[in-house]
């Protein structure tokens, strides 16, 4: 057992911590009220609804030609001088990242933001090595100096108040304590620079890779996603197989959808799209630049039609900004990668059902998710068939993912079969409601986590049926 | 069996299974902006980059040489780097006065030269391929002459634009350039302002690894 599955086992305990934690509470709630004006002003002059249908569309399009289009992307890619690599695990993936690194005698990795790094927790991977691996983007560089996970996937710190990144710089880094954000964001900046200069590798995620040109589209406000992809001698890209997509114009709505619904920009400061290493006259730009699709659990998801929508999923974060559940508990209760309503139909593939299965229950179905998704993920459809997924264990069925059943038991199968035969049999209903009803007053006070917070049932003195007979009665 | 086999072979056994997808039409139409005129990409483009801190300045193609020396000026700038081999280039080389602001020319491998432009260089101007009026985007392909670090280390960067080559949309910039036509160049980047981040709190910094400022000069 991995300590990411150890950690959704815990989901409970730290949802209950995280409520009783009113800075956490806080935190969130004011940065999600903030992301959610902020993302509706940012459409306000679209037809929303049909650029919505356009990204799905163009998703879906990618995703019927998935194979095809992987095999079109390494072709192109490599026809421009770019290494491409295959990894089945996360934990392949890290060793290809390894063995690049040991072959370049690299020590220090530069990062600019990768979830799929967070993923396949690479860091530490290296780390055993003696490869240092660093965070620059400055939300990933503050959880990296606090030792923590993102807890959100587009704004990895905001669960920290500027009060908790000061005091944390200041013990860190020797910054003086302050609340002044221009002060400790230029401390990053100088603290990062000679990283940038010296790093003998460069890591970075990718937010679409276009099959039909052969590039990686990266998005980023702060400029260390270029430093990390055009400074040092080799830059990494790493991601899923699922963020391919078949033209270059097919990045237009795409783009239009994931910063809007993300932070509410019209566009992030920066777009980089790359498409070979350096080439021999130019001046700068990495000499080596290799890919790594990495699959992770996706080609599983693949296996489904429904559950395919997943991979739909551009990374923007919206439906985590409008969880309910997710504002009140935040990122790290969730214990996983990908927290939120996203996470709650990604992680369970990726680590299986059985040390998942409770993902999927911690949400209302509100839908919030699903209005906001800018690709139309049906979030509470998959929501509610994982959790189908996770109870059912009809042998006549074959199992669609890995852990199908595994929260079965027979306790819950033999009341529902009661359940069946109780309300299949009129005389066995009529039993047991007049039973109900004669012993109502020894119903138990205390129904488990049903009563923690409500009152428990007690049955009516007469049972609808019987009330009904007695009406008839006294009409004749 | 390879990794890349074995993933290939369950993708198409998954879609196999599935009898194929049914793929909705790809309706590009919501992205075009057919009645934004020449003056309303204008507002727009100065509108959105505006709103994340870039300076912008009109200039004619006999004065924005004067233009940039004010605003070295003003700006205090140690030094300024820009390419010897463009024609904008050399035009500022000619008509450069200030001793103070001296112009830095030299562009060799980034290795050469890394500690230099990091801890030296204070500001640099390149061209652009035009710009983008929706979101305020420049569209910068590296080349050569002006290599990729140049409008990402140094501090402040300008950049000259043709206001004449000014496109509503992100779709219609790259259809009318041809971009996945002539094939994509090593790097090709959209700039829209300055370095930000936004990390600590949700509170709005500029300059956090790239550039603290952006300053577009627009040639009419």
């Amino acid at each position: 057992m991995n300590p990411a599955t150890d950690a959704v086992r815990e989901f409970t305990p730290r949802a209950r911590t995280a409520l009783d934690n009113p800075a956490v509470r806080n935190n969130f709630r004011k940065a999600m009220d903030g992301l959610m004006d902020k993302r509706q002003a940012a459409f306000a002059d679209w037809d929303l609804e049909a650029l919505r249908e356009l990204g799905a569309a163009v998703r879906l399009r990618a995703l019927s030609r998935l194979p095809e289009l992987l095999v079109q992307l390494e072709h192109n890619l490599q026809a421009r001088g770019i290494q491409v690599h295959w990894a089945e695990t996360g934990e392949q993936a890290c060793q290809i990242v390894h063995d690049i690194c040991q072959r370049r005698n690299a020590r220090s990795v530069i990062k600019g933001k990768s979830m799929v790094s967070e993923e396949m927790d690479l860091n530490a991977f290296l780390a055993r090595s003696g490869i240092e691996a660093l965070e620059s983007d400055l939300g990933e560089y503050i959880i990296q100096l606090a030792g923590e996970a993102p807890s959100h996937i587009i704004m990895p710190a905001i669960h920290k108040n500027t009060d908790e990144i000061s005091e944390l710089m200041h013990q860190q880094t020797g910054t003086r304590r302050s609340h002044d954000v221009d002060y400790l964001t230029a401390s990053a900046r100088s603290q990062l620079r000679e990283k940038f200069m010296r790093a003998d590798v460069g890591l970075s995620g990718v937010n679409f890779a276009i099959a039909a040109t052969g590039t990686l589209c990266l998005v980023e406000n702060e400029g260390n996603g270029r430093l990390t992809t055009t400074v040092p001698d080799c830059h990494i890209a790493v991601t899923g197989i699922e963020k391919v997509v078949e033209n270059l114009e097919d990045i237009a709505p795409l783009l239009a959808l994931l910063t809007r619904s993300a932070t509410g920009q019209h566009i992030t400061t920066y777009v980089n799209m790359i498409s070979a290493p350096r080439q021999p006259d130019e001046k700068d730009g990495p000499e080596e630049v290799h890919l790594v699709l990495v699959d992770s659990g996706r080609s599983a998801i693949y296996q489904d039609r429904e559950l395919l929508d997943t991979l739909r999923c551009i990374r923007c974060g919206a439906c985590m900004n409008h969880c309910p559940v997710y504002t009140r508990i935040g990122g790290h209760a969730y214990g996983t990668t990908y927290p939120g309503p996203i996470g709650k139909i990604l992680m369970p593939h990726l680590l299986g059902l059985e040390s998942a299965h409770i993902l999927p229950t911690a949400s209302t179905l509100c839908g919030a998710c699903e209005e906001v998704c800018p690709v139309k993920i049906p979030i509470p459809q998959l929501l509610q068939r994982l959790r189908t997924e996770a109870m059912d264990g009809d042998p006549q069925r074959p199992a669609h993912m890995d852990g199908h059943g595994s929260k079965r038991n027979w306790r819950e199968m033999l009341l529902w079969h009661g359940w069946t035969l109780f309300n299949s049999r009129p005389w066995a209903y009529r039993l047991g409601t007049a039973l109900a009803a004669r012993f109502r007053r020894w119903t138990p006070a205390r129904l488990g986590t049903w009563t923690r917070y409500r009152s428990a049932p007690r049955p009516a003195p007469q049972s609808l049926q019987q009330q009904l007979r007695q009406c008839r009665h006294k009409e004749s | 069996m390879t990794a890349r086999e074995a993933i290939l072979q369950r993708l198409y056994q998954g879609r196999e299974q599935q009898g194929g997808l049914d793929v909705p039409v790809s309706n590009f139409a919501v992205l075009e902006r057919p009645h934004w005129n020449h003056a309303d990409k204008r507002q727009r483009f100065e509108q959105a980059m505006r709103s994340v801190h870039t300076e912008i300045h009109s200039v004619s193609r006999d004065n924005w040489c004067t233009v940039l020396q004010q605003l070295a000026t003003e700006k205090g700038l140690h030094n300024l780097w820009v390419s010897p081999d463009t024609c904008h280039g050399k035009e500022l080389t000619q008509h450069w006065q200030l001793t103070q602001t001296p112009l830095l020319q030299h562009c060799p491998p980034l290795a050469e030269w890394k500690d230099e432009l990091f801890n030296q260089v204070n500001a640099a101007l390149t061209g652009c391929r035009g710009a983008i009026a929706e979101t305020g985007s420049l569209i910068l392909w590296p080349t050569t002459a002006e290599p990729r670090v140049i409008s990402l280390v140094p501090p402040v960067h300008f950049v000259l634009l043709d206001g004449n080559q000014l496109y509503s949309t992100l779709h219609q910039a790259m259809h009318q350039q041809g971009w996945a036509d002539t094939g994509m160049p090593t790097n090709a980047l959209l700039i829209s302002g300055p370095s930000k981040t936004a990390d600590i709190e949700q509170t709005l910094a500029y300059g956090v690894h790239g550039p603290k400022e952006l300053i577009v000069l627009v040639l009419e």
